[in-house]
């Protein structure tokens, strides 16, 4: 019964770090709990930190590793098929992203990447184009021909 | 847990969209604008947060659909007739056409929303291949539901979005859909939403068939495991039409993270080998020619190269290798110049690992527990399981209605996007025969949608009455696990093993053993046959009764229950048109040992229906234009 076995060990691939984690006090959930794309992270009330509750159903996307406030969140590679000893961590600020790559044999690797041109909570959803026709039958869409930048392709 | 103290909350719009991913965002922006004109509300419902939400969640290093039309780069009838040909012929030439012909526009708001585009000297977009561009893409997902969140607030009151609700059942009145039912995977909260126009955008299926690894590692399907197939199920039981149920997508991909492959075969120009090291695309160049003429068509339809590593895995020519180490020594090798080779040779192993941090980063931790440099050491490939993913290179999705000025005769009723089920609308891997969408296509089909829906909307502008009787029965049925487990887990010791039920991830292994081991799994080589499909479906018969006993101890084994009962709906409708189509037309997704030939007179579409009065299904054959 490797299935009841597995869903008592807390938290791998994604792991949350103990001493780290405070359970985003004060907030109705924690920011884990908030992006996780399938609902994996809860909340553990007594002691206060946060948990993945099925790590078999964890796609390793690293949501909950970017967003977490106090960084208490970090990934143990699939042990199915990953060796242990790889660390893959990122930093993601509003504009870049800072990962550092550890290798099992303790080579570190650091890489850096723009996310965002545009500061968050910015966007304007036209984008200074104008949107040609008030028809709803006319195949143009919003914005469109401006945000084309040609005419509409008609077979 | 008791379900007597379930709230039942009942919200009406009149546009409802289902999902959170990228063809929601574009329909939730795309049908705001159109709202606003007509003082309608649009409503989004969402299991997950849209900031993250669907296959995008990850993000993305490559936008694979972009024509540059305005430029003159390609033309919409280029793009048509690459995925038609990637397809075996299978595909809808006016849906692809629809979409292609919009989304350089959805791919220009991106950039001006803030997405990083990588850019040559000149200025222009960088191909990765034809129609991929390159993005700096670990937010793109960010980036695009703020779009559609801002959008939604444009029209104040009337938009709004609700997160972390999952749905599950169609609301019918007669022929027509006119809401969804679903719960809160958070609080005791169940949920009906009545709408004049519903438009499902769910994603694909991923976990209907064993997954490469099963201990923690199930999790890391290529498509990611909350896309269970909740699109199918949806226009499934609401009667619609569906099509190309059998065209399914085995990607190959880095094995066991499953990383993605075309940055390295497009921009890096990498090879395949196998352990001798031979290209299999050249040794076996002479089996194309028995594929019709789309053996022959440049370049080589996904499937057929699928074939092709299969036959060298099958003769144990393993393992399969991307060559990444001599792609970048070549790339560098033409730069005479030392300094400058370096430099480039720095510069393409960040983007190399650049291509698994935006989009694949277990792929990352991969090559970093086995002490991988690409630039050194080359990299296993293996097929996946197969996935339910129309839009990328599987097909299957409901059967829609084209545009008006694009669609030949019968493929056109009324309302672009439609299903055959009245007000019911779909885009992304929810509607079928329209692969090679992508992300920029799904939002882009989701615009198109959103649209269209509107205009329903406004020469339908009626809303149903749902009676009390009819939401108390799908209350009582949807949240009939939490009752079930609650009626008897005190009979055995254990939560999860007791004979009066059966828990959702159990549910799921058998689901998938099934799947693996009867529909051409990777377990069998991906073969099949009619005596083998007969047999899986005599087990999925089994299956659709013990999901009556399906029991859950909280919501979120609740939406367990459901996300696998969709997934066996998947499962049907599959074996049955694979079962139904009597040839080998995709033989690098499956095999049909009864028939291993392609077979012009199967050139159609097959097609089928789930009748929600008999329970009957029918199988339907369509030409295709």
């Amino acid at each position: 019964m490797f299935v009841l076995h597995l869903k008592k060990i807390y938290a791998m691939p994604s792991f949350v770090i103990n001493s780290k984690c405070d359970g985003c006090k004060g907030q109705d959930k924690t920011a884990c709990q908030y992006i996780c794309p399938n609902d994996l992270m809860v909340l553990d009330k007594e002691k206060n930190k946060a948990y993945n509750r099925a790590v078999d159903m964890c796609w390793e996307c690293y949501s909950c590793v970017k967003i977490c406030p106090t960084q208490a969140i970090e990934v143990r590679g699939y042990a199915d098929f990953m060796p242990l000893g790889g660390v893959v961590q990122p930093m993601r600020s509003s504009d870049s992203i800072m990962w550092s790559v550890k290798f099992r044999n303790k080579m570190i690797k650091r890489f850096k990447f723009p996310i965002r041109t545009s500061p968050e909570g910015s966007i304007v959803p036209d984008a200074g184009f104008e949107t040609e026709t008030d028809d709803l039958k006319s195949q143009l869409l919003r914005t469109e021909p401006g945000s084309l930048g040609t005419n509409l392709y008609e077979g | 847990m008791n379900t007597e103290n379930f709230e039942t909350v009942i919200v009406e719009s009149d546009l409802l969209i289902l999902g959170g991913g990228m063809a929601s965002c574009g329909a939730a922006y795309e049908a705001s604008h159109w709202a606003k004109k007509h003082n309608l509300k649009v409503t989004v419902v969402d299991k997950a947060a849209m900031e993250r939400s669907g296959a995008v969640a990850m993000g993305l290093s490559a936008i694979n659909l972009y024509l540059g039309l305005a430029k003159g780069k390609n033309t919409v009838e280029d793009y048509v007739s690459y995925v038609k040909n990637d397809l075996m012929g299978i595909a809808r030439a006016d849906l692809v056409a629809n979409i292609a012909r919009h989304v350089d526009s959805s791919v220009h708001l991106f950039e001006k929303w803030g997405l990083p585009i990588w850019k040559d000297e000149e200025g222009n977009y960088v191909n990765e291949g034809r129609w991929q561009i390159m993005i700096h893409g670990e937010s793109y997902k960010n980036i695009v539901s703020e779009a559609a969140k801002s959008a939604l607030k444009e029209l104040g009151e009337n938009g709004k979005y609700y997160e972390r609700i999952f749905i599950t059942e169609p609301i019918m009145e007669g022929e027509r859909c006119i809401g969804a039912a679903g719960f809160s995977v958070r609080e005791n909260k169940f949920y009906i939403f009545k709408a004049k126009a519903v438009l499902d955008v769910m994603g694909g299926a991923v976990h209907v068939f064993r997954p490469g690894s099963v201990g923690e590692g199930m999790g890391r399907s290529w498509y990611p495991p909350f896309n269970s197939g909740a699109s199918a199920y949806f226009t499934m039981k609401s009667g619609a039409e569906m099509t190309c149920q059998e065209v399914r997508f085995v990607p190959i991909r880095f094995k066991d993270s499953y990383g993605p492959v075309g940055a390295w075969f497009l921009l890096f120009k990498a090879k395949a080998v196998n352990a001798k090291g031979e290209d299999y695309m050249v040794t076996r160049a002479d089996e194309l020619q028995k594929w019709g003429p789309y053996g022959q068509a440049k370049p080589t339809p996904a499937n057929l190269r699928n074939y092709l590593m299969l036959k060298e895995v099958e003769e144990g020519n393993g393992p399969i290798y991307m060559k990444t180490d001599d792609a970048i020594r070549e790339l560098a090798a033409n730069i005479p110049d030392e300094k400058e080779a370096k430099r480039k040779l720095k510069e393409l192993e960040t983007e190399a690992w650049e291509d698994f941090l935006d989009m694949t980063i277990s792929q990352a931790l991969n090559w970093a527990s086995h002490n991988i440099m690409p630039e050194e050491t080359p990299s296993e490939i293996s097929a996946c399981e197969p996935y339910f993913i129309s839009s990328h290179s599987g097909a299957s999705g409901a059967w829609v209605s084209g545009p008006a000025d694009l669609a030949p005769e019968g493929y056109h009723w009324g309302y672009g996007n439609m299903t055959t089920v009245k007000g019911l609308f779909a885009a992304g891997d929810a509607s079928g025969a329209s692969s090679h969408k992508f992300s920029s296509g799904s939002f882009t089909e989701g615009r198109i949608s959103g649209k269209s829906a509107i205009a329903f909307i406004v020469d339908n502008p009626d809303l149903p009455e749902i009676s009390a009787e009819k939401i108390e029965e799908l209350k009582a049925n949807i949240l009939r696990p939490l009752q079930t487990f609650e009626q008897h887990k005190d009979y055995a010791n254990d939560v999860d093993v007791n004979p009066n039920f059966i828990k959702p991830k159990m549910f799921m292994f058998r689901l998938q053993k099934i799947m693996d081991e009867y529909a051409g799994g990777a377990a069998v080589g991906f073969k099949t046959s009619k005596a083998l499909l007969e047999k899986g479906l005599e087990y999925l018969k089994f299956m659709k009764e013990d999901s009556e006993k399906l029991a859950a101890s909280d919501l979120n084994e609740l939406m367990r229950c459901w996300e696998n009962v969709h997934r066996m709906w998947q499962a049907e409708s599959h074996i049955r048109t694979i079962l139904f189509r009597e040839e080998t037309r995709w033989p690098g997704y499956y095999f049909r040992t009864d028939f291993p030939a392609i077979n012009e007179d199967w050139e159609v579409f097959t097609n089928c229906k789930w009748d929600p009065e008999t329970g009957d299904w029918k199988m339907i054959k369509r030409e295709v234009h």
